[in-house]
């Protein structure tokens, strides 16, 4: 019983990892640019929760859309001042002008919020539940839902919607796909602001569990780096099956090794992969 | 002599002369130092990222290499710090011979990340070793000993250390750029594909300057932990760490033999300036400009500081080169 307890805590913190995971695989899968300022992303995120709820008492139905709206216009702001232009640089000159955003990010918050740890009240989504022997944190579930909903959205937006061929012909071709009357700009802005709802929703959720500091991004982006290459860059269900896979381990190992040595048994896994399968689980070889 | 080798001189007498010109600011003597050490790990890491193109962002592992090598000696031993060093040389080839002939198979973004993930890995196994003081870090010799334990309170001494260090280092990575082996990285750089067709091995001359930059980083942390004294695993092994390095390569120029340094001449006294004047609450603010002067490099930039002045370096192509660019509407 306690296995199932630890597995099934491993798929609720899996969902989460794929929800914050498929901001940066869209974009990275449509654009070939790694953002290197998304932990930030997701910080900004949990602030937006945090603000929400000290200044106007709202809970996650009011955070969670904000945080999407307000993330999103950062992507799209992002995309224009910086994005669109380090893109056709060297690699280098993406690592740099995006870490450069994460360290302004960062350390903007930082200025505005204090290095203080900030937390949400515990039960803010209702306390915690017991459903088959199986103990269910109110926000987790939340949180997991919420996260296969948007992956879900974002693989069906992608896949069967007209915008989203015209996104997918960005990224295979975006010469040919201008000569079809598609605009790259405007569908690039457009991944920047659908990544950049995602990751905020994100933040917002995690934030009802995980405690807040400005540092708070940086833990994050390196789970979301994992996921994304294990997962296959730009394939969002391989960001699903990665992140609910990375979950499960990291519970596993941590209740039968120790919890200090998840992290390794992860990173040893992606190693693994990247090894084997260098194009990731679900991504184009 | 031309306009460019008195400038080059000139420079030159400069840094040496660095030190006695800052003789009563004990603060710019150290950040001199300063600068000279991240200019080192910079250019270390120039070697594999600037002149072979793998962007590795994982090069903090050597560096903790180095420094705890040297901790080690000191605590395990009772060594001078400084005899770490060859040892921690000679452990960074030989893990990097390991990372890299899996990992360098992997192309583009997959091995920065490969490199990311290596590095946690390693953190993580550092913070949970007692033999390696764990989460808590280690210390090297409270009191000078003798000269050999290289602890002096004056940056002076380590201002000229770390001169003739990255003298050396700057001198071989000179030598390998104008070798047959420095046109082999750039043409794997240009396009590995290429240059294998041409017959050029590309994973064997990948893999030596992997081994080549880890040693020279792994001094660069072993000089660390003599100046400083102390090492845990996030001073050594965090992502920060490589990141520095790779961002003051590029800020500077990578791939181009004085680029780290300028990186390194402008990022450190920012952030050395900006922590002694405003401190405390001000360091947000520091970063957050930090921060801004990076994106602007990056963005109106691309090719780093140096591609303002004289010969222009050739720019990595992105997959799809024109449609971002802006005519697109």
């Amino acid at each position: 019983m306690i296995l199932v307890q630890v597995v099934v805590g491993g798929l609720l913190l899996g969902a989460v990892y794929a929800l914050f995971s498929s901001g940066l695989t869209l974009i990275w899968g449509m654009m070939n640019v790694v953002n290197f300022a998304h932990g930030d992303f997701v910080m900004l995120g949990m602030y937006t929760a945090v603000v929400i709820w000290t200044a106007l008492g709202g809970g996650p139905w009011a955070s969670v859309p904000i945080a999407a709206i307000l993330i999103a216009t950062l992507g799209v702001i992002s995309y224009f001042f910086l994005v669109r232009h380090i893109m056709k640089g060297p690699m280098l000159a993406q690592i740099l002008g995006t870490f450069g955003l994460a360290l302004f990010l960062r350390y903007g918050a930082l200025y505005a919020f204090g290095a203080n740890f900030k937390s949400l009240p515990d039960d803010l989504v209702g306390h915690s539940f017991v459903l088959g022997g199986i103990r269910f944190e109110g926000s987790r579930v939340l949180a997991a839902v919420v996260g296969l909903g948007v992956t879900l959205a974002l693989h069906l937006i992608l896949t069967r919607t007209s915008i989203g061929s015209r996104m997918l012909a960005v990224s295979e071709d975006a010469t040919a796909a201008q000569l079809m009357g598609i605009r790259p700009q405007r569908m690039q802005a457009l991944a920047w602001a659908m990544a950049g709802a995602a990751t905020g929703i994100a933040g917002a959720l995690i934030a009802l569990f995980l405690p807040i500091s400005p540092t708070s991004g940086e833990t994050l982006a390196i789970v979301a780096f994992v996921t994304v290459s294990l997962g296959g860059f730009g394939s969002v269900t391989g960001a699903l099956v990665a992140g609910l896979l990375i979950g499960v381990v990291e519970s596993l190992s941590a209740f039968l090794i120790g919890p200090v040595y998840k992290d390794v048994v992860v990173y040893t896994l992606f190693v693994l992969v990247l090894w084997f399968r260098p194009q990731g689980l679900m991504g184009k070889a | 002599m031309s306009t460019r080798r008195w400038i080059q001189t000139a420079l030159l007498a400069l840094a040496l002369v660095y030190p006695v010109l800052t003789m009563d600011s004990a603060v710019y003597q150290r950040m001199g130092a300063l600068v000279l050490l991240a200019a080192i790990g910079a250019s270390a890491w120039n070697i594999v990222g600037g002149y072979a193109g793998q962007v590795s962002v994982g090069h903090a592992v050597f560096f903790g290499i180095g420094a705890y090598a040297s901790v080690t000696a000191f605590v395990h031993l009772d060594l001078p710090p400084i005899v770490g060093a060859p040892i921690g040389m000679v452990v960074s080839v030989g893990l990097a011979a390991l990372i890299g002939v899996p990992t360098l198979r992997l192309s583009g973004h997959y091995f920065s990340m490969a490199t990311i993930a290596v590095g946690e890995l390693v953190r993580v196994l550092c913070s949970t070793s007692d033999f390696l003081g764990g989460a808590q870090g280690l210390g090297g010799p409270p009191m000078p000993r003798t000269v050999f334990d290289l602890s002096f309170l004056s940056a002076m001494p380590y201002y000229y250390i770390f001169l003739v260090v990255l003298m050396i280092i700057l001198g071989v990575t000179w030598w390998i750029e104008r070798s047959r082996v420095g046109f082999y990285l750039r043409a794997i750089k240009d396009s590995e594909r290429a240059a294998r067709s041409l017959g050029v091995s590309a994973g064997r001359y990948k893999l030596y300057a992997y081994m080549l930059s880890a040693a020279f980083t792994s001094i660069a942390g072993s000089l660390y932990l003599c100046m400083f004294g102390f090492i845990d695993p996030e001073s050594g092994f965090g992502i920060l760490i490589s990141v520095k390095m790779v961002v003051m390569a590029a800020l500077g120029g990578a791939g181009q033999l004085f680029g780290p340094l300028v990186g390194a001449l402008i990022l450190v006294p920012l952030e050395e300036l900006s922590n002694s004047y405003l401190g405390g609450q001000g360091a947000g603010i520091t970063y957050m400009v930090y921060g801004a002067i990076i994106v602007i490099v990056a963005r109106f930039l691309p090719s780093g500081l140096l591609s303002l002045f004289g010969r222009k370096p050739v720019a990595a192509k992105a997959a799809k080169p024109d449609v971002a660019s802006g005519h697109a509407d």
